[in-house]
């Protein structure tokens, strides 16, 4: 007979010895050295997760010194208030991850699954704002590296709907979650109504942060430009793709970059003499096409981790809607919660470090 | 049909003539070995798995040697054309490199022996531990996808610009690099976890078997080092893919930073690859010199020590690349420091033999043979570290002398001896010793006649990676291809005396070379859970209680 033999939890001569429920692996003795185990597993793939990140924190800490004046141009063409909304939403999602990780040692099951569905609403969220950013910057050329297009004045916008592409994924999982959940009520499984809640919530919510993305996106374009600080009051020109009202207001980025005498730009070598368009040192593949790699490769991957965090929170999800979490094994929720405090963090990084440099 | 044995109803009176219970015949069909959780059958698989890998780099590697028989002064006349040589040694190198040495003792010797030394049913994570099985296998499906589409080129260290613009498959070998990576990081993860939190009592640090120490600090670096491998990686094949110009000089990247990205990875992972070899070397010599290791916490630190030194000296890869000159300097005196902790282990592995009763049994040859190589590559690295004698080496045979003698005549000599030494606890059979020892001597003589005339080559100029040469250089040459034609040879009778000894060898006993470590305390082959009950932790190095039975041909240990 083939028959494939895992290690069952309990072996035979061992049980003689120990009770070994089910959640204890069997080579563990108590749930206090499985628990350990894991703990200090999740560390040590933190610190491979923080030196992942680093090579890409080198890379930025050597292009930044080498043309400091790259990144101050190109920071001004990264919304700062999508980068801040994002930052409130990934440090509203750590609270209620933590809170998950409580309720799931008090075996409050509705409250666990509550705490994880809104930290996967955050992260989708998240999504839904970044998926706003990064069609923006299409639009107008802002791609890495050899496909950066040199920022002119007046230059017309690109017409592909990148947004919508960004959405569609988004949409076919909205639309998959949404029969599940209706097959959920149906079948009038109170496990898979608990499942398919969150999950519905979830996608709901990528679509508000596509909403709010565009909403401040769209203030940053007409509403308060010139009530916002000089020295970024530049960036509105370049996020008006949807108006044209500003199209003939709009000089290139350099004239109030190196026009207006309040700005931190002032003492940057750029050259004055050119007017209508920015430095051509600063404005072409090898300068702030690098930042863009930069930048992209960052908050891609950072996105990407993001992503993996949203696969194991809804995982979560199905474990704590069978009641699986008690105050002896609830390691996998805090394993996951320390992963997403790491996701979290490394965001308060990338945010200061891209956005807020002028 | 005849009577099979139902295993079940033996009776446990006959414990030689039946079945016993063992992890090979615990289960059986094809799902029961690929979806095992249990860690000596994912070493098992390991080992297969890097052995393959192996004789497809050896292979590779004769190629090379064939090729370079004549100086091929008519590239079209020669037997590979420039561009096949190319792509012949950029597969050899990273062939031997990721699929084979990195993984070969502590994925496939470690995953077997670690938790049986520590005397644990498993390691932390047998899923993770599995999941780096298949990872590999990922990996190796990557790298074969860029054999059989050739033309990877770059060399195995991708440097860039070149590796941006080689028309070869880059970014699948590059995506491969990555896949192995996590392998590699996870079964790092696993081994560093296992051994914090799954000792059981009594086995304190300081009573761990040393080999635990070196894959220990093996696993540290593997878990340091490879992420940033990863994200060099990814960043490369990011520059093929989307040109983000990090690495590309026409964009203003810098093709150098590469080079200390990849080097921050690949340096430490020469200890990866050494720190285990010298951690078998740690139990070969103590084991069958039957004398207690000595300075047993000497050798433990010093694991530990090569482990962090290993992270600050990456840059003598790049003394020729341009740095600073003060740079160059730290660099090369951190450099030296390395040999601190090298020269303390071999050291104590001649005191460890100084007056005991060394048997001259395969294991042990492999052994000696390893402080022989591993000495001169050793001390060959320090002409490498010193500023000016690298200027004139670097790039030359004497690099490749270098590293092959600390790569293969350390860790693939010792992966060897070790595997010869653990063979009857993995396998049950016994194999043929003085077929074994042959194999050694013809390793041995082979390997040396292979790469002693390349560090004469070196010194003269002979730079590396040329697919032809000066005829003045063609003697050496060919003392070469003729020690690698013998090398073959040699492995060759080492798998032979293996693969025999599977049908013919006769059955293992618990402990045939008298060890005092754990592994020798379980039947051999272990059974499934390792051990029935919580094995008592000694002293991994005392002998003074290990004696021999004739009876059984096995040691054992007095009450």
């Amino acid at each position: 007979m083939t028959t494939a033999v895992a290690p069952a939890p309990a072996d035979q001569e061992h049980d003689a010895h120990h009770e070994h429920p089910a959640w204890l692996a069997h080579h563990f003795d108590d749930a206090e050295q499985q628990f350990d185990a894991g703990k200090l597993g999740m560390w040590i793939f933190l610190v491979t997760e923080v030196l992942f990140f680093s090579g890409m924190f080198c890379a930025y800490a050597l292009y930044r010194n080498r043309n400091p004046e790259v990144f101050e141009f190109c920071s001004t063409f990264l919304n700062e208030k999508l980068g801040a909304i994002n930052t409130g939403v990934l440090l509203f999602s750590s609270l209620t991850m933590a809170w998950a990780v409580r309720a799931s040692q008090l075996k409050q099951t509705k409250t666990l699954i509550g705490m994880l569905g809104a930290t996967l609403g955050c992260a989708a969220m998240f999504l839904g704002v970044k998926a706003v950013e990064y069609s923006h910057k299409w639009s107008i050329g802002l791609f890495p590296g050899k496909f950066y297009v040199s920022q002119i004045e007046g230059a017309p916008h690109s017409t592909v709907p990148y947004l919508w592409y960004l959405s569609i994924p988004a949409l076919i999982l909205l639309v998959g979650f949404v029969l599940y959940y209706v097959y959920a009520f149906v079948a009038a499984s109170k496990f898979h109504l608990r499942v398919a809640g969150p999950l519905v919530v979830a996608a709901l919510c990528f679509f508000g942060g596509v909403k709010l993305g565009q909403i401040l996106e769209a203030e940053e374009s007409h509403g308060d430009s010139h009530a916002a600080a000089g020295s970024n009051a530049h960036g509105h020109e370049h996020s008006d793709h949807d108006g044209h009202d500003h199209a003939k207001a709009a000089l290139a980025p350099t004239v109030n970059l190196l026009g207006e005498p309040e700005t931190v730009l002032h003492d940057v070598a750029v050259s004055p003499a050119e007017t209508n368009t920015p430095d051509s040192n600063v404005n072409q593949k090898g300068m702030a096409g690098l930042f863009f790699s930069i930048y992209y490769c960052m908050t891609g991957v950072h996105a990407f981790h993001i992503l993996g965090g949203m696969a194991v929170i809804t995982w979560l999800i199905v474990k704590s809607a069978r009641h699986e979490f008690h105050s002896k094994y609830f390691g996998p929720v805090d394993n996951v919660g320390l992963y997403w405090h790491l996701v979290d963090f490394i965001w308060i990084y990338l945010f200061p470090l891209l956005y807020l440099i002028t | 049909m005849s009577v099979v044995t139902n295993p079940v109803t033996m009776p446990a009176t006959h414990p030689e003539a039946g079945k016993e219970d063992n992890y090979l015949t615990h289960s059986s069909g094809f799902l029961s070995w690929a979806l095992t959780l249990d860690h000596k059958r994912i070493g098992m698989m390991y080992l297969v798995g890097v052995m393959s890998a192996f004789a497809l780099g050896g292979v590779l590697a004769l190629m090379i040697r064939l090729h370079l028989w004549t100086p091929n002064l008519e590239p079209n006349q020669a037997w590979l054309l420039n561009k096949t040589y190319n792509q012949v040694f950029t597969l050899h190198g990273a062939v031997m490199v990721f699929l084979f040495i990195i993984p070969s003792i502590p994925a496939a010797l470690g995953n077997f022996l670690l938790p049986i030394m520590l005397g644990t049913k498993d390691v932390a994570f047998p899923r993770l531990n599995l999941g780096s099985f298949y990872l590999w296998i990922a990996g190796a499906i990557f790298f074969l996808f860029s054999l059989f589409a050739t033309g990877l080129d770059t060399g195995w260290t991708f440097y860039t610009p070149y590796s941006i613009e080689s028309q070869g498959p880059v970014i699948a070998a590059t995506l491969g690099v990555f896949i192995l990576g996590f392998s590699s990081i996870f079964t790092g993860l696993n081994f560093i976890v296992t051994i914090n939190t799954m000792r059981p009592p009594g086995m304190t640090w300081f009573r761990m078997p040393l080999f635990l120490w070196a894959v220990y600090s093996t696993s540290i670096i593997q878990v340091l080092a490879t992420p940033v491998l990863g994200i060099t990686m990814l960043l490369l094949a990011a520059e093929k893919l989307l040109g983000i110009g990090i690495f590309d000089s026409r964009l203003n990247g810098d093709p150098i930073a590469f080079q200390h990205f990849f080097w921050f990875y690949s340096h430490p992972a020469v200890y990866i690859m050494i720190l285990p070899a010298m951690g078998i070397i740690s139990e070969l010599m103590s084991v069958h010199s039957h004398k207690g290791i000595f300075g047993y916490r000497m050798i433990a630190y010093s694991s530990v020590a090569i482990a962090l030194f290993g992270f600050l000296v990456w840059g003598h890869h790049m003394f020729t690349s341009g740095m600073a000159d003060v740079t160059t300097i730290v660099f090369s005196a951190l450099t030296f420091t390395v040999s601190i902790p090298s020269a303390i282990k071999v050291f104590n592995w001649i005191g460890t033999m100084y007056q005991g009763t060394v048997s001259l049994n395969t294991p042990m040859v492999y052994a000696l043979a390893f402080i022989f190589l591993f000495t001169i590559g050793g001390l060959t690295g320090l002409f490498l570290g010193a500023l000016s004698t690298d200027m004139h080496l670097h790039a030359t045979y004497f690099v490749i002398a270098h590293f092959h003698y600390v790569m293969m005549g350390g860790t693939l000599i010792a992966f060897l001896g070790g595997l010869f030494h653990w063979w009857p606890k993995m396998t049950g059979k016994m194999f043929n010793d003085f077929g074994g020892i042959l194999s050694a001597a013809i390793v041995f003589v082979g390997f040396n006649l292979t790469f002693l005339p390349q560090f004469v080559l070196g010194t003269r100029g002979m730079p590396r990676r040329y697919a032809s040469y000066k005829p003045e250089f063609q003697l050496l040459h060919q003392l070469s291809t003729i020690g690698a034609l013998m090398l073959g040879v040699g492995l060759l009778v080492a798998l032979l005396v293996l693969l025999h000894s599977l049908f013919y060898g006769s059955k293992a006993p618990k402990n045939p070379w008298g060890g005092a470590t754990l592994e020798w305390e379980c039947s051999s082959p272990p059974p499934h859970d390792n051990f029935s009950s919580a094995p008592t932790v000694g002293d991994p190095y005392d002998f003074s209680k290990i004696e021999y039975d004739p009876k059984t041909g096995s040691y054992f240990k007095k009450k």
